[in-house]
């Protein structure tokens, strides 16, 4: 049979995990191999190229572009501040000379003598890249940036908002299908990873705000309270650098739906250890999903193997529905038949036999299916 | 590369990486012609935690290999190659939009007329176009050069001015794209392509202002090296080769997969608008085509052997179907669907199926509502055609006494939906709709073509790979389009005009191997049988002011080919008008779905 890549989110008490923390440009990696580092410690830094001002002297002394070099005050190299004197025009019989102050502050970059155009660097803009993740340094590339590597506990969100961010867990809700409503949001939760059950509002999520804290995490949420939150109606699931002042996290999907039993218990396992977050989520070209890392003090002793194979259709193999009329149930796969069934779609696909909690049995497209990675 | 002798060619194994499936076919030389025997289909698989493009075409090829039982990958994990008896294929192709496929930036000098050129010869060669940069797009120069630092291309195409002209204009929007430094999407170590096809007396400026290393300076002929002319072919070629050069070898597996095929992979959008071109010479024919995927919708078109491509890069069935409820609005959705659905509940439906794009619709409501977001984004997409497929802007007219009284302009769309041949479908939603009826629907509602129109799908979305077939062995690409790429619906007569409800819009004659007559009220739809192999001669008689092809009222004769779906009349006119109370517009489009049957159990359902 050909193997099928039924994608899932995973959601483990323990996993070995690497990341990579590069520079958008070459600079300065202050870590070292085998050093230990906290998420907030800065590993790398550089300066990204200044501001680009283009400033066409030719049209503003109207001149020819080629006599343009010949007025400059500046030459390519040099700085210049703020209404500093950048070009004068040698007039008409040395009088009635123009002087060209310039708007910008920074350095002289080029002066084109076919376009009369100069370009103004302004000054540099300088970038930090922290660990984001606590461990160990385990690689370091030279002037790019360096690999850390950990034991962390993980869970993959389905979607979110916001950037990287750090705190302390504290789980406001009671239950994992509780409603994440603003009242269980406590002025004691500043700086924390704030953990819900089922649907968070808009409310809870301004509240979250109001405490400052660092993240809100639930199982599901609204599209008109996301378009409340973001001002606007996400058009592509391409996110994570919203300044929204907190990074909030979706574990299962839109609408009213529970987080999985199996990730409340996890996260409220957890509480009180640091946790790195990062909502940033992209659906295609690089598919990135909103993670919850939990760095452990060590591995587990003893370890479970999965008895699955990663990514791969078994009986007995827990699942998560991902689509119309079951969505967001959790069941076991029962049944695998090898013949297409035809749906009330009245399309043909390929099915597969689930087996919820309840005893309820139903028959389900092999495409919404999301697997339980462990 | 190959360079078998093309009748030695037996056994074609192809392969389309699409971003989100792997889909593979098997052309087998079969008593004494090509056909497409068996086909395959397995999730791609660039992104983590496989990182590998092989993976997917290995499990698509493996499926065809258990269904043809003939071994088709090796021990060592390749594609077996060249055939024997039993195992094996004589050359493997592919076409690859994966990974985002070819994403671009194009500058010009004007917008309408030489960056529209550059973007033409970008979208002509597969590409997606991020941006175009003009001197004269409203930008100021600080705006554009920050669009460049937080666009990631895989390269720029840079036009402007014609042979001979002046060179400022075009080394000063160069000037600020070489200190915008654009980073590439791929690796820190690459090279940004720059492919400067324009003025060739700017080629030295434009040498100085790229000589910094970070970039990777190509110089072809002017694509518009005067007004009246586009010379797009060399600025399309290199942006092949660098497709393939750099992007292809950066994305994950695919220098793997470069090494198994035996012809250089195509993007996608490129080998389906070589197959759509050829069909429109060998038949002489005017085409639209349409390949609507989970991100982009690509329309193709050819009116008078003049060939244009348009990509929806926001407009798509899953990744991107937000965007298009956004865009359309949901009410312009919600106008397709005959029943009530809670707005806020869908809305949620929406944002779910943009979250996990691979999930497919199991009840007939929920195909309901994907196959009227699927009318909004065509319509949306047809549009935007529409608006870009153009004569060329800045041509002066050379004007006769009936051009003063028609004032016609330069940059007029050439789509003219009454001079329309065949309107070809392809993508998911319009492919795998569990009844071709459905298909036929959504492409009149979507497209509105006008008079005699031929309706056909891409059977399994095989145009790809018969595009880059074509590259290596035309005649077997030729044979498997005709016999197996397409499936003929039938065709379409739809009245141009505003008809009365209950009121004659035309009358009809059908001759040949069906006959009949009626004739066809305003606001009605009719389907007549007309099978796969039957056609026939329909004799129009419109009422006054509708129009079926030779002006209005006058009588019209034309051929009609049938298919799977028949002959429908449509009279209802154009432009399609449905009305805005909601419980009128549930009514009237419940009537036409019972009209042309669109929702009927099929007896034999139509595979995902």
């Amino acid at each position: 049979m050909a193997k099928a890549y039924t994608p899932g989110l995973l959601v483990t008490r323990h996993k070995k995990h690497r990341i990579m923390r590069r520079l958008p440009i070459a600079g300065d990696v202050q870590v070292n191999v085998d050093d230990m580092v906290k998420a907030g410690d800065t590993v790398a830094e550089t300066n990204l190229p200044g501001d680009v001002h283009p400033v066409n002297l030719a049209n503003t002394m109207s001149l020819p572009p080629a006599d343009v070099v010949g007025c400059m005050l500046k030459s390519e190299g040099e700085s210049i501040a703020l209404d500093e004197p950048l070009a004068q025009s040698k007039g008409m019989f040395g009088m009635f000379k123009t002087i060209v102050h310039s708007r910008f502050e920074g350095t002289v970059e080029t002066v084109s003598p076919v376009t009369g155009q100069v370009i103004i660097r302004g000054a540099p803009l300088p970038v930090q890249v922290r660990a984001y993740m606590s461990g160990r340094v385990v690689g370091v590339t030279e002037n790019e940036g360096c690999e850390i590597e950990a034991d962390v506990a993980y869970v993959q969100g389905i979607f979110g908002v916001g950037g990287e961010t750090q705190g302390c867990i504290k789980v406001a809700a009671a239950a994992h299908d509780q409603e994440f409503t603003a009242d269980l949001i406590t002025e004691d939760m500043a700086g924390c990873v704030i953990v819900g059950g089922a649907r968070m509002t808009v409310e809870s999520i301004r509240r979250a705000l109001e405490v400052k804290a660092a993240a809100i995490i639930s199982g599901g949420i609204d599209d008109q309270d996301l378009k409340e939150l973001l001002g606007y109606d996400l058009g592509v699931a391409i996110t994570g650098r919203e300044s929204l002042g907190i990074t909030v996290i979706v574990t299962e999907g839109f609408g009213e739906i529970s987080m999985a039993d199996r990730t409340y218990a996890m996260l409220r396992e957890f509480e009180g250890r640091e946790a790195s977050v990062n909502g940033a989520t992209q659906i295609r070209a690089g598919v990135m999903r909103p993670e919850i890392i939990i760095p452990l003090d060590a591995a587990p002793t003893t370890s479970r193997e999965s008895t699955f194979e990663e990514g791969q259709l078994e009986t007995g193999r827990m699942l998560r529905v991902i689509r119309d009329p079951w969505f967001g149930m959790i069941g076991e796969v029962s049944g695998l038949p090898a013949e297409p069934h035809v749906l009330g779609s009245g399309s043909k696909a390929r099915v597969l036999e689930v087996t919820f909690p309840s005893g309820e049995k139903a028959i389900v497209p092999r495409a919404n299916v999301e697997l339980i990675e462990e | 590369m190959t360079n078998l002798d093309p009748d030695t060619i037996k056994v074609i194994l192809a392969t389309d990486c699409g971003s989100t499936t792997t889909k593979a076919i098997l052309i087998q030389y079969v008593d004494g012609e090509y056909r497409q025997t068996h086909r395959g289909e397995a999730p791609t698989t660039v992104e983590k935690p496989f990182a590998d493009v092989t993976m997917g075409v290995v499990n698509s090829v493996t499926e065809i290999a258990e269904l043809a039982g003939r071994r088709l990958v090796g021990d060592d994990g390749r594609i077996i190659c060249p055939a024997t008896a039993t195992e094996g294929c004589d050359i493997y192709i592919s076409t690859s939009s994966a990974g985002g496929g070819l994403q671009m930036m194009v500058a010009g000098v004007i917008a309408e007329m030489t960056a529209a050129s550059a973007k033409r010869a970008a979208l002509g060669a597969g590409s997606i176009v991020m941006d175009v940069i003009a001197a004269n797009d409203g930008r100021r120069p600080h705006d554009q050069i920050q669009r460049i630092r937080d666009l990631r291309p895989d390269m720029i195409l840079i036009s402007g001015g014609t042979d001979g002209g002046t060179t400022d204009k075009v080394v000063q929007i160069s000037e600020l794209v070489a200190p915008a430094k654009p980073q590439p999407r791929f690796g820190s170590d690459y090279s940004m392509p720059i492919i400067f096809a324009g003025n060739k007396d700017a080629r030295e400026p434009i040498r100085e202002v790229f000589s910094d290393d970070g970039f990777d300076l190509q110089i072809v002929d002017n694509l518009r090296p005067v007004l009246e002319r586009e010379n797009l072919g060399p600025a399309r070629d290199k942006i092949h080769d660098i497709f393939l050069e750099h992007v292809m070898a950066q994305a994950p597996g695919y220098d793997k997969l470069m090494g198994w095929t035996g012809a250089p992979i195509m993007p996608t959008p490129g080998a389906v608008g070589d197959i759509l071109q050829t069909v429109a010479r060998l038949q002489e024919i005017n085409v639209v085509g349409v390949d609507i995927g989970g991100a982009t919708t690509d329309v193709f078109s050819v009116f008078d052997e003049t060939f244009n491509r348009t990509v929806s890069a926001n407009l798509g069935m899953s990744y991107s179907i937000s965007n298009v409820c956004a865009e359309a609005t949901m009410p312009n959705v919600l106008r397709w669907v005959p029943f009530d659905m809670n707005e806020r509940e869908l809305r949620n439906h929406v944002k779910n199926k943009m979250i996990r794009p691979t999930t497919i619709p199991q009840t007939r409501e929920a195909l309901m509502f994907e196959q009227a977001v699927a009318r909004e984004a065509l319509r949306l997409a047809y549009k935007q055609h529409k608006e870009f497929a153009t004569t060329l802007k800045g041509v002066q007219q050379q004007r006769t006494v009936g051009d003063t009284f028609s004032q016609q302009t330069s940059g007029q769309t050439i789509v003219d939906n009454m001079e329309l041949d065949l309107l070809v479908a392809s993508g998911g939603v319009l492919s795998h709709a569990p009844r071709m009826h459905q298909t036929a629907m959504l492409l009149i509602d979507a497209f509105e073509p006008e008079g005699v129109t031929m309706l056909a799908k891409d059977s399994i979305f095989m145009m790809p790979h018969l595009g880059v077939l074509a590259s290596v062995h035309p005649k077997a690409a030729e044979q498997v389009f005709d016999r197996d790429c397409l499936i003929y619906l039938g065709t379409c007569v739809a009245a141009k005009g505003m008809p009365k409800a209950g009121k004659s819009c035309f009358s009809w004659e059908l001759s040949g191997d069906r006959t009949g007559s009626g004739t066809i009220n305003g606001g009605d739809l009719q389907l007549v049988e007309l099978d796969e192999n039957e056609s026939g001669t329909i004799t129009l008689s419109p009422a006054r002011g509708i129009d079926l092809g030779e002006g209005p009222g006058r009588k019209v004769q034309r051929s009609v080919r049938g298919g799977t779906v028949g002959l429908i009349l449509d009279g209802r006119g154009r432009p399609l008008a449905i009305p805005e109370d909601r419980a009128a517009s549930q009514s009237t489009v419940q009537g036409w779905l019972d009209s042309l049957d669109v929702y009927a159990e099929e007896s034999e359902a139509v595979a995902v």
